[in-house]
């Protein structure tokens, strides 16, 4: 063990800093403008390199940037200022008594003071087969090398983790030519700086350069046998992968100072001016907590490292007080900014700013007239200025209705938004789908005397397309006219959206919505996560339209659908079993009662709709009493559904002397074929044997009675408050044409009617010619609905309860989350 | 309210659903834990001031719950009716540290002291 004395002048104080990084050079260049001959300074790093700007990796991945540039602080710079820098041989050890560092080749150097500045670790999750090689994370040179060796073979590459770093990686890999697959944990990427509009938009757009973009993916196991092949995910699904990217997050690294006795917490406990707790030890970076709070980015320590070069050379300081921090991605072409807390709530307001034809999303949280926080995507040019007002606690109460159009605008006419649009300029486009710009508006809307926004519309195009400009022509009109303009009545949806239920159906079609995010975002909502009422109707829309594909959203609907049984006023559940047609058998009977008897079960009734409701079922136990009932062949009778509920039949032609078809097998068959399907509303059908009705199929919303030679069918009937008749549809001799008619009708339902609209007001509302001409009169039209029925068919006939029962889907839903024991 | 409470920690926050709730069964009662969209967590006794609805059960949007019984939309912030209606969902104190939730129980709830 070789021991070398540190400084050479005994007069100057012995300064070592541990840690060759951001922080910790920063730390010391400030001290050197202070007091360059304070110090005799000696800095141990880990890495064989010189301080370089760890910030530059990602353009340093993606080949923007090479080494050289990136560098911050040059050999010379070292040699200059008398800097003993030991490269590649981290410190292994403190002996605060000695006041010495031992260093991994054996060097020991004194101290008089001792600076860390260790940075943080990337955190490795320990699935299965992390240590494979081919896995790395995304912290330092080498790492980067490790990738560029993968790139330059090609192949499918995947990034564990959506935050920034993740995404920078995905980006910088796709950029060397690799197959790039990201995989979130969260609902949405960079949910810790983003919202998840904002998180949309981003995915959408690396999707658009050919990233995939898992959400929801939690990672199982990482396959391979000496190098990585896939991974697979907890779901099952495989993906291929010749390189994996840990990018999940970092943890401050508090080693070596919390094996030497010095207070670590998250990250080393330090105070404002970075003194940890031993006095003579100081600690900035990552590695640090300072007032409970650790930091990710380079501002926090950029500022911590002027305080405590202000009390390492003895300069009067009010010391580091913590940052507010921003963010930004770090991909060309991708605007995002995130600042501050924009969480909401509390006594927070916030405003929202959607521009869906140029892809921007400004989010504003304002508290006590001041900005709490802003998210930004596609247009971050008021980034700076929204962060500066945030920081300064500026109050911004006279600029609050216009501050979502940014800082060249506050600066002209603060006011209101119908001043926004009157100080557009002429050529300005306001429908980007149809390119009409302001000035014919509103020349059309003064010389045709145009008053409403359909007449705009009617004569210039403007909002005719997407719609989403509706709102700014109204604003044009309203600025044009003056008090004479009265806004349009379409009764939006809900409060969160300005669209009815037919212009969100047709939009969601014509631009291809896939999910609740992408309508929300691209349809302008006005709230960040909807609401009670449009959730449910958007999710039945959704699945609609994107059969197979849509991936249904508990969180968006009734409480009954989401754990597949009946609410009672006091909380206990309803379990309504499946009769098909209204027929059982001894096994199930039996079946029934002994779960009646099993589960305590106090009431069990026959209901209208020709089956058995156990009703005082407890949460807990609904899981349980669904296995006992699928296990004798019973599956869900969805009588909590906005779905098929019954198909009753009387017994028709197979008993009864009246009887002209078999109307207890066609009942059993409409509803083998119609169980599981999602409706706007419930839906329920009934088949007769003869025209004597027993069934009571002409109030029903699909009834089928019998006659000599085939069928009648009749659509549009319902009981209820407002009991109305069916009307007919149409005759049909066979029983093929009535599953045909049957599920085109359903389908067409399905299609058209409004979310919460039975088919009695459906029917009322559009005509029964209307349905007619759609399922009747067109045959080649009703063979479409009814194919597309069948193919929505496939995916929905699913028993939940089984899911739910063997599957383990949605456990979290029958357990409390924890109990408090007594004492 | 007493000003004494027990904290009590009551598992991960992850385990709760997005916009979603789960439940902690105290000894006198049952407290609504809620995940909000943000990921921030609420907690409200599980019974709706209106007919006792299991607000746990309801839709979660914004930071406010739908009861699932009659719809009234309550603030988990403040436990306030919203819009037109009246009343007010007991609040509870809840928070997070280190993912983990901790609810703020009083004695009863406890069960360090019996009622009666
Ligand atoms: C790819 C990437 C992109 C980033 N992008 C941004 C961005 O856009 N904006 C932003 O603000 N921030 C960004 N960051 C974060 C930023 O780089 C860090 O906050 C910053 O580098 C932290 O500085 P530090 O000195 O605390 O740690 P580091 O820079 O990590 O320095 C710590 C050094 O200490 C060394 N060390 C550790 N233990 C020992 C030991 N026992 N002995 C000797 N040496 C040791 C380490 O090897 C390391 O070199 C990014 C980070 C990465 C990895
Ligand atoms: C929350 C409100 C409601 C609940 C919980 C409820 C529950 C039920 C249940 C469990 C059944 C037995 C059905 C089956 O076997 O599947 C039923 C039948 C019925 N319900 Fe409701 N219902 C509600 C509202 C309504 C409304 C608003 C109407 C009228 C529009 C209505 C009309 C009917 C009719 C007509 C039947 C008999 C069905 C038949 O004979 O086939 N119900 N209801
Ligand atoms: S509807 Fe006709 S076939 Fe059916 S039970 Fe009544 S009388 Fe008999
Ligand atoms: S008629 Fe009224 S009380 Fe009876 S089940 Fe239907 S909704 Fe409930
Ligand atoms: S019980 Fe909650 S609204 Fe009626």
């Amino acid at each position: 063990m070789n021991h070398v004395p540190a400084n050479i002048k005994a007069a100057k104080s012995r300064l070592i800093v541990i840690g060759n990084g951001m922080a910790g050079m920063r730390t010391v260049e400030e001290i050197l403008n202070r007091a360059p001959d304070k110090y005799d300074i000696t800095v141990f790093g880990a890495e064989p390199r010189v301080n370089y700007n760890r910030i530059m990796l990602s353009p340093l991945l993606s080949g923007e940037k090479n080494f050289d540039e990136i560098v911050i602080n040059t050999p010379e710079w070292y040699r200059e200022n008398n800097i003993h820098l030991y490269s590649g041989d981290p410190v292994v050890e403190i002996d605060r008594i000695r006041k010495v560092v031992i260093s991994k080749s054996g060097t020991e150097t004194e101290y008089d003071r001792l600076l860390l500045a260790t940075g943080s670790d990337p955190i490795i999750i320990p699935v299965p087969g992390h240590k494979l090689s081919g896995v790395v994370t995304f912290r330092d040179v080498d790492d980067v090398d490790v990738m560029l060796g993968a790139a330059a073979k090609g192949g499918p590459a995947v990034v564990i983790g959506g935050g920034l770093l993740g995404l920078e990686a995905a980006v910088g890999l796709q950029a060397r030519g690799m197959d790039v697959t990201v995989l979130h944990l969260a609902g949405h990427v960079m949910e810790r700086q983003l919202d998840p509009s904002a998180g949309y938009l981003l995915a959408q757009e690396l999707e658009r350069r050919g990233i995939t973009v898992i959400t929801e993916a939690d990672t199982a196991e990482i396959v391979g046998t000496e190098t990585v092949t896939g991974v697979r995910l907890k779901d099952g699904r495989m993906i291929p992968a010749d390189l994996v990217v840990m990018a999940v997050g970092i943890r401050p690294n508090g080693r070596l100072a919390a094996d030497t006795g010095i207070a670590v917490e998250r990250g080393i406990v330090v105070d404002d001016v970075m003194t940890t707790s031993d006095p003579a030890i100081f600690a900035v970076g990552e590695c640090v907590q300072h007032r409970g709070q650790c930091y990710g980015l380079v501002a926090p320590l950029f500022e911590m490292a002027k305080s405590c070069a202000d009390h390492l050379t003895e300069i009067e300081t009010d010391g580091y007080a913590g940052s507010v921090t921003s963010t930004k991605l770090k991909v060309t072409g991708v605007d995002v900014f995130s600042a501050g807390d924009f969480s909401g709530g509390g006594n927070t307001e916030e405003i929202v700013f959607r521009d869906a034809g140029r892809g921007v999303y400004k989010r504003i949280v304002l508290e006590d007239g001041k900005i709490k926080g802003a998210v930004l995507y596609g247009d971050t040019t008021d980034g700076g200025w929204y962060f500066q007002l945030m920081k300064d606690g500026q109050d911004v109460t006279e600029l609050r209705d216009t501050l979502a159009f940014g800082q060249a605008f506050a600066g002209g006419s603060a006011g209101n938004p119908l001043d926004a649009v009157a100080a557009l300029p002429d050529d300005a486009e306001i429908c980007g789908c149809n390119g009409v710009c302001k000035g014919s508006i509103v020349s059309a809307i003064t010389e045709k005397g145009l008053t409403t926004l359909d007449e705009v519309k009617g004569h210039t195009k403007a909002s005719a397309s997407c719609g989403s400009c509706a709102g700014l022509v109204e604003n044009l009109l309203a600025a044009t006219l003056g008090g004479e303009y009265q806004a349009a009545t379409v009764k939006p949806i809900c409060t969160c959206t300005d669209h009815d239920h037919d212009s969100v159906r047709r939009l969601i079609i014509a631009k291809g919505l896939k999910s609740m995010p992408a309508i929300m975002q691209e349809l302008e909502w006005k709230s960040s996560d909807g609401c009670h009422v449009c959730r449910p109707a958007l999710n039945y829309y959704l699945l609609a339209a994107w059969p197979g594909e849509y991936v249904d959203h508990g969180a968006s609907r009734f409480i009954n659908e989401r754990v597949h049984a009946n609410i009672q006023k006091d909380g206990t559940y309803s379990v309504v079993p499946r009769m098909w047609g209204g027929l059982t058998n001894p096994r199930e009977l039996r079946a029934i009662a002994d779960v009646a008897d099993k589960f305590d079960i106090p009431t069990v009734k026959v209901t209208g709709g020709q089956r058995i409701d156990l009703l005082g079922v407890k949460k807990e136990d609904l899981p349980a009493v669904w296995a006992d009932l699928n296990a004798a062949g019973m599956v869900s009778g969805h009588a909590y559904g906005k779905s098929l509920r019954t198909v009753k039949t009387c017994v028709g032609q197979e008993w009864c002397r009246f009887g002209t078809q078999m109307s207890m097998s066609m009942g059993v068959e409409l509803e083998k074929m119609t169980w599981g399907s999602w409706m706007p509303h419930k839906f329920k059908m009934a088949v007769s044997g003869c025209p004597r009705n027993c069934a009571e199929a002409t109030i029903k919303d699909f009834g089928v009675v019998a006659t000599d030679g085939g069928w009648d069918l009749h659509v549009g009937g319902n009981g209820g408050i407002h009991v109305r008749a069916t009307e007919l549809l149409c005759k049909v001799t066979t029983d093929e044409e009535v599953k045909e008619y049957c599920g085109a009708f359903i389908q067409l339902y399905r299609e058209e009617a409004r979310y919460l609209e039975r088919t009695a007001p459906w029917i009322e509302r559009v005509g029964l010619k209307h349905v007619q001409e759609r399922v009747v009169d067109d045959a080649e039209n009703r063979k479409a609905l009814f194919d597309r029925f069948m193919i929505s068919q496939q995916t929905a006939q699913k028993d939940p309860w089984a899911e739910r029962a063997s599957e383990g889907v949605d456990a979290h839903e029958f357990k409390p989350l924890s109990m408090v024991a007594a004492e | 309210m007493t000003n004494n409470l027990t904290w009590v920690e009551v598992g991960p926050a992850a385990n709760i659903p997005q916009q979603g709730a789960r439940t902690l069964q105290t000894q006198t009662d049952r407290i609504a834990i809620f995940r909000t969209l943000d990921d921030q967590i609420f907690a409200l006794l599980d019974r709706c001031p209106h007919k006792q609805g299991p607000l746990a059960q309801g839709i979660v949007h914004g930071h406010f719950v739908t009861c699932p019984l009659h719809n009234m939309v309550f603030s988990l912030e403040t436990g306030e009716a919203q819009g037109p209606d009246d009343g007010c969902a007991a609040k509870v104190e809840c928070k997070v540290i280190d993912g983990m939730v901790r609810v703020g129980l009083t004695e009863l709830q406890a069960g360090l002291r019996h009622a009666g």
